[in-house]
């Protein structure tokens, strides 16, 4: 799931502090489970901003609410009279849902109040670590199950360089070397082969790199009458 | 034995500290109380495991809100004692209270004061 | 193996001689004077210089425009160029730009992460990496064409390097393989990291002469001379994947601090001459950082001196 954490008071107090009426809006996807986003966090979040106002002698009027998940139009609708009445937005979803919610209420100013990181996996509580960097052209089945592009410092798919140590990569002894695991894992599966044979380049296009991406499924579109069909 | 303690000091009961979240505590601040303490049982008897050490990082991320906020991060703290500490417990209130008047009242409450007055 | 460009290195050993290699690290500024003193020194010496690609991530003159002005002063220069900072399109165009100045020789690398370097808050390219760079190298100078499959009417001429690091992670084993894998993709010379675990590349050297894979490029053994007990201090524990076994630095410490110089020359002579005798190896890289002015010394020391004439 995505990952994000809490952008500092301070930065947040900042957009906010010329404001009057403001919604903390959360939500319950990702953000939830990452306790930057949820309920939890917007309850936090508008408790302190009605600290600081309270203190700094500002009239005020904070509230807080979350929806199911802010990348859907259907949940972000829910907040329409919230959103209205207030004067500013401080969403802490995801960087997605953020934008979401300004794309639906466009005339409305919206903060970000998280920081959005990366796709990764809940390691232990209160670690969370990246594990895929949406390349769009998956290549698990030939690394073992490990993705070099998130794994590797340099993404490298001719990997490890010569930096791996002891098991980690040159960049710190904390983070462990993908190629080393990719290595183990191979071993275990009898394919250490794969180390003698080039992997060609890789076609970036489907990564970041080929610009916005947007995926059309036309099997889960709506179903769109035909022209010509009974009605006409 | 009747141990003196401030008799301003408001005290919510809860079966472990770890069941004190970081918006309680806020919420307290937000209704006017000039300081919070947490009185957890000491580390590692924790009925619960580690409610208790929970509790302690609660306080922390507590005292970085209210110094954000300006309300000031020694309005908060986390103390540990056993139940059988009674004597531990009067000093803790007695220090706290002390701590607390030297502050003087929560920003907050002057806000809340002005705006009724 | 018979000669398919017209590097000198590629020549020399392809005659069965020993290649020696050195390099200039270029300045941390526009002083291209600098280079040319640097090439001055060793010229005589070796068969081809390398100039490093912002080594270790740092900010330096470039590469290719080092190599231009050793290639004007006579030096036959090994360009080396890292993944790291450009992608397919600027590292191809650099490669057309070497070949047009008569530049023969590359070394493919990826290259430090650039957190190491003087700019951590950089982006990270990493395009390609330093297999596929060998893969592009040899498909624009063998077929002609780019990675778009366009096809050049004027190709490059390059004798395609590649190093590999028999020290690291996860094993030997694996090292050797790796080393398959850049021949397989097209290396033709190999410069090793710096060697003093010489048990250790013996180890590697055997898989790899084992695995035919030193009949299809020339290995050369890196050595960098240390130049204090610091410095090999600095190596052993800084430097990721290097490998400084305790005897090198016990031997050091029994030495006076002003004369390490001297034994550090001394034990890189020695080594380089068991390194001679070791099946596989067919020449010799030499790193001497900051101490250009001592290659002469290793390369007479070690029987290389004079250098063939082709
Ligand atoms: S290969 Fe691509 S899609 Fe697969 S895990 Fe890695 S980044 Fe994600
Ligand atoms: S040490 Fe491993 S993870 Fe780090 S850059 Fe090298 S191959 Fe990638």
């Amino acid at each position: 799931m995505i990952k994000a954490t809490p952008k500092p008071l301070e930065e947040i107090i900042n957009y906010v502090k010329d404001f009057n009426k403001i919604l903390v809006a959360g939500c319950d996807g990702c953000v939830t489970v990452c306790e930057a986003g949820g309920m939890k966090e917007a309850k936090v979040l508008g408790s302190a901003l009605r600290l600081y106002f309270t203190q700094a002698g500002k009239d005020h009027e904070v509230v807080e609410t979350t929806v199911t998940r802010q990348c859907d139009k259907e949940y972000l609708a829910e907040l329409k009279d919230m959103v209205e009445n207030a004067d500013a937005v401080v969403s802490i979803a995801c960087g997605c849902g953020i934008q979401y919610l300004t794309e639906m209420y466009n005339d409305k100013i919206v903060f970000p109040g998280v920081d959005t990181h990366f796709m990764g996996i809940n390691a232990d509580r209160g670690i969370f670590e990246e594990r895929c960097a949406g390349c769009g052209q998956c290549v698990l089945a030939s690394t073992g199950g490990i993705c070099p592009i998130a794994r590797c410092s340099k993404r490298m798919l001719n990997g490890p360089c010569g930096g791996s140590e002891a098991g980690k990569c040159e960049i710190s002894k904390d983070t462990p070397c993908g190629w080393h695991l990719i290595y183990e894992r191979l071993e275990k599966l009898g394919q250490v082969d794969r180390f003698t044979q080039p992997v060609d380049p890789k076609n970036w296009r489907t990564s970041r790199d080929g610009g916005p991406r947007v995926i059309i499924r036309e099997d889960l579109r709506k179903a769109e009458p035909q022209h010509g069909s009974a009605h006409s | 034995m009747r141990l003196q303690y401030p008799t301003d000091i408001h005290i919510i009961k809860v079966p472990c500290t770890g069941r004190v979240d970081l918006f309680h505590l806020l919420q307290a601040f937000e209704q006017g109380a000039d300081g919070v303490f947490v009185a957890g049982c000491l580390e590692g008897d924790c009925h619960y495991m580690h409610g208790n050490l929970y509790a302690r990082k609660r306080v922390e991320r507590a005292k970085e809100i209210l110094a954000a906020t300006g309300i000031g991060r020694d309005r908060v703290e986390m103390y540990n004692l056993s139940a059988g500490q009674g004597t531990r417990w009067a000093e803790i209130c007695r220090e706290f209270d002390e701590r607390i008047r030297n502050l003087g009242p929560s920003p907050i409450r002057f806000a809340h004061e002005k705006k009724a007055a | 193996m018979e000669p398919k460009t017209p590097s000198r290195l590629e020549k020399i050993m392809a005659a069965g001689q020993l290649g020696v290699t050195s390099e200039v690290g270029p300045p941390r500024g526009a002083d291209g004077a600098e280079i040319e003193h640097k090439g001055h020194l060793i010229k005589d010496y070796v068969d081809a210089v390398n100039v490093t690609d912002n080594q270790t991530s740092v900010v330096r003159l470039c590469s290719l425009a080092s190599c231009i002005r050793l290639k004007q002063m006579g030096i036959d220069p090994v360009l080396q160029m890292t993944t790291r900072d450009r992608n397919r399109i600027a590292m191809q165009s650099d490669i057309l730009g070497a070949a047009s100045f008569g530049i023969h020789n590359m070394l493919c690398l990826t290259g430090d992460h650039q957190t190491f370097g003087d700019h951590p808050m950089s982006a990270n390219v990493f395009d390609l990496d330093s297999v596929q760079l060998i893969q592009t190298v040899k498909m624009m100078r063998d077929e002609g064409k780019l990675l778009s499959g366009f096809e050049m009417k004027v190709r490059p001429q390059i004798f395609i390097g590649a190093a590999e690091n028999p020290f690291a992670g996860p094993n030997v084993e694996l090292r050797a393989l790796r080393l398959g894998k850049k021949i397989a993709a097209g290396a033709e010379f190999i410069q090793t990291q710096c060697i003093y675990n010489i048990p250790k590349f013996k180890e590697w050297m055997k898989i790899a002469v084992d695995k035919g894979y030193a009949e299809k490029a020339y290995i050369m053994a890196g050595i960098t001379p240390f130049k204090s007990l610091g410095m090999a201090r600095y190596m052993k524990t800084k430097v990721p994947g290097m490998d400084v076994p305790d005897n090198l630095i016990d031997r050091l410490k029994g030495v006076p601090k002003e004369k390490q110089a001297d034994e550090g020359i001394k034990m890189a002579i020695e080594m380089m001459q068991e390194l001679k005798e070791v099946p596989g190896v067919r020449g010799f890289h030499i790193m001497a950082i900051e101490w250009e002015e001592k290659v002469p010394e290793l390369v007479k020391g070690a029987g290389l001196y004079p250098r063939p004439q082709v």
